[in-house]
């Protein structure tokens, strides 16, 4: 049965509709490997009889002729997205024990066509992060971490005198364990959802991406992770972080699964007035493989300094790889590229420090009582935010503060125009970018963490096309030196995530990904 | 650009964060390093520039001017850590 946990969900429906298994056998394998799969922390919170319930309406859905596109198909949701009943944490003590009373609109659209939900899964503290340590409830662990499965006697051993007597007599209790000898990040913010569907104990998960947060973690655990055009998902009931900026997106293990769920959580939402009104197209019947004439534009401002050889490399394959499949590929300048991170930086803490002003221990989530209201504020969000989030909310509070807004925000609002024009410009020359999706593998767990500066530096290839709006996707294109997978990332222009799926799923068929994260090879 | 610990604390009052004291100092380097770090968008041209406002230019659709949500007092209540009478319940404000 394990056998249907390796399944993609194109392949997993395929079962389903010829009756080879039911949603609830693909449901329990999957509940099982959540299970087998806790070393990892990817999960904060498991919803198995939640799953069954779910996958037991999807059989009798699909037994009545009615299987919506995403039948039976168990997923995980980034724990930011608001699950009617289910606490939803956005990562941080401030939401702990949050039990919404309404279900986000991208979630909801997904378990309209028949998905199943496994659980809520892990992220960086109100997603601000690039490897998922901000959480409140700790790191994620990669599946690609090294290391091996040992076994150990779990039965107790007594002290005392009694202790030989009983070491003679006792049964021993072997359990399964693995032993990581170095712990890596999975990437953030949406390192839970990454971590889960590298490991096999999720089909996809939701995820979403300010500033790179469904690509980099993608990349980082060699699966596909695509974030539409701003605006193609409804933003309704996913908690805010930067509102300019967040969009959410699927991270799936093939391309044909993006387009396949990409297409369930897009849509017109009348509750959230940045979604677009126009109608989704089918993702899926843009994978014809053809790009034949389709013009590839290489930036060359993403040769950045200190950029580890094996990435340039990867990106002339990826190159070649569309050359030979009849593309073409053209230089094209992208200007002010140096300057997207500096702007990022200015405009995603700015937003963020005006939506976080929600909590405040009076309306939901955690209350530290004080003197007086004014103490009892403080109190709640010193002790309920960490110290990325406070950092950010700091920054943007005075960046946005009496005196220094034209200085900071609205320079930046005038920068990120400058960004959006490079773009503009270069789709008059090409019809989607290749670039590398991040500037390194996945680093160890605690690195980078003295300097703030160090850690954004991750998100130097994805925030140019995040401040843009533009659809981008993060594609597994082959392992580096170091044995852990690197991504190629595709950018298109507004609300042409077809040819984005188009190209990649080309960079697919050439890479040929195949390779299994360490902790999944050892159980199957 | 350079913070001290006084700017530190009065941003910190605006955001309704407490900072002991003692954390100012190192706040303070911390913030600073991120403002040196986005310093260098003064570099940018930006004349006659207009602010991003939207990705894509979009019209906004309209609706009915009608009541389309409400009467779900205990939904709004449900996630409160203190409630009387229906009422979400503060420390006193007013002596």
């Amino acid at each position: 049965m394990t056998d249907l946990t390796k399944l993609t969900m194109t392949g997993a429906l395929e079962g389903l509709a010829k009756g080879e298994f039911t949603s609830v056998e693909l449901t329990e394998a999957h509940v099982r490997a959540v299970e087998a799969s806790r070393a990892l922390n990817a999960y904060i919170t498991e919803t198995p009889d939640q799953a069954i319930a779910m996958s037991e309406r999807a059989d009798a859905q699909r037994a009545k002729g009615e299987a919506g596109p995403m039948n039976g198909l168990p997923i995980a949701v980034k724990d930011l997205f608001c699950t009617a009943g289910f606490q939803t944490t956005a990562g941080s003590h401030i939401l702990e024990g949050f039990k919404p009373p309404y279900e986000s609109t991208v979630t909801a659209n997904l378990w309209r066509d028949g998905a199943v939900m496994l659980g809520k899964v892990n992220l960086d503290e109100f997603a601000m992060g690039s490897s998922n340590v901000t959480s409140y409830f700790g790191p994620v662990i990669s599946p690609w971490s090294p290391g091996v499965l040992v076994q150990r006697d779990a039965a107790e051993t007594d002290a005392g005198f009694l202790a030989e007597v009983t070491a003679a007599i006792r049964q021993p209790r072997p359990v399964q364990e693995w032993q990581w000898s170095r712990k890596l990040v999975p990437g953030g913010s949406s390192g839970g959802s990454a971590a889960a569907v590298a490991a096999r104990c999720a089909m996809a998960a939701t995820g979403t991406d300010t500033g790179g947060s469904i690509r980099q973690p993608a990349s980082f655990v060699g699966i596909v992770g695509i974030k539409p055009t701003y605006g193609r998902c409804s933003r309704w009931g996913i908690v805010s972080f930067a509102s300019s900026l967040d969009q959410a997106g699927p991270m799936t293990r093939t391309v044909a699964d993006a387009a396949l769920m990409l297409g369930s959580m897009c849509g017109y939402d009348p509750k959230d007035s940045t979604s677009v009104d126009m109608p989704v197209p089918d993702f899926k019947a843009a994978l014809t493989g053809d790009i034949r004439g389709l013009k590839v534009g290489i930036p060359k401002e993403y040769r950045v300094d200190g950029m580890p050889a094996e990435i340039e490399k990867l990106w002339q394959q990826g190159i070649d790889w569309l050359r030979a499949a009849g593309a073409e590929p053209v230089e094209i300048s992208l200007p002010h590229t140096k300057y997207a991170l500096a702007t990022y930086y200015i405009v995603a803490p700015a937003e963020c420090s005006s939506n976080l002003a929600r909590y405040d221990g009076v309306r939901f989530g955690l209350r530290v009582e004080g003197g007086d209201l004014k103490e009892m504020y403080e109190n709640t969000r010193a002790e309920g935010f960490g110290a990325e989030v406070k950092r950010r909310i700091m920054i943007g509070t005075y960046v946005l503060s009496a005196g220094y807004y034209d200085a900071y925000y609205r320079k930046a609002q005038q920068v990120r125009t400058r960004i959006a024009q490079d773009f503009e410009e270069a789709f008059k020359l090409c019809d989607v970018i290749l670039t590398p999706t991040a500037p390194s593998t996945a680093f160890e767990i605690g690195a980078n963490m003295d300097d703030p500066i160090a850690m954004y530096l991750n998100d130097v290839f994805t925030v140019p096309a995040s401040l843009a709006g533009l659809p981008g996707i993060s594609v597994p294109a082959g392992l580096a030196s170091d044995g852990l997978p690197l991504g190629l990332q595709i950018l298109g222009r507004p609300f042409d995530e077809a040819t984005v799926l188009k190209v990649a799923g080309v960079v697919e068929s050439a890479a040929d990904f195949t390779a299994l994260p360490p902790f999944v090879s050892a159980r199957y | 650009m350079s913070l001290d610990k006084a700017t530190v604390a009065k941003i910190a009052h605006l955001a309704r964060i407490k900072v002991p004291e003692a954390d100012q100092e190192h706040l303070a380097g911390e913030l600073s390093n991120i403002l040196n770090f986005v310093e260098q968008l003064n570099e940018v041209d930006t004349v006659g520039v207009q602010p991003m406002t939207s990705v894509a230019p979009h019209k906004l659709r309209r609706r009915p001017d009608a009541v389309t949500d409400g009467g779900v007092r205990d939904a709004v209540l449900l996630n409160a850590p203190e409630t009387a009478e229906g009422f979400f319940v503060v420390p006193k404000v007013v002596e």
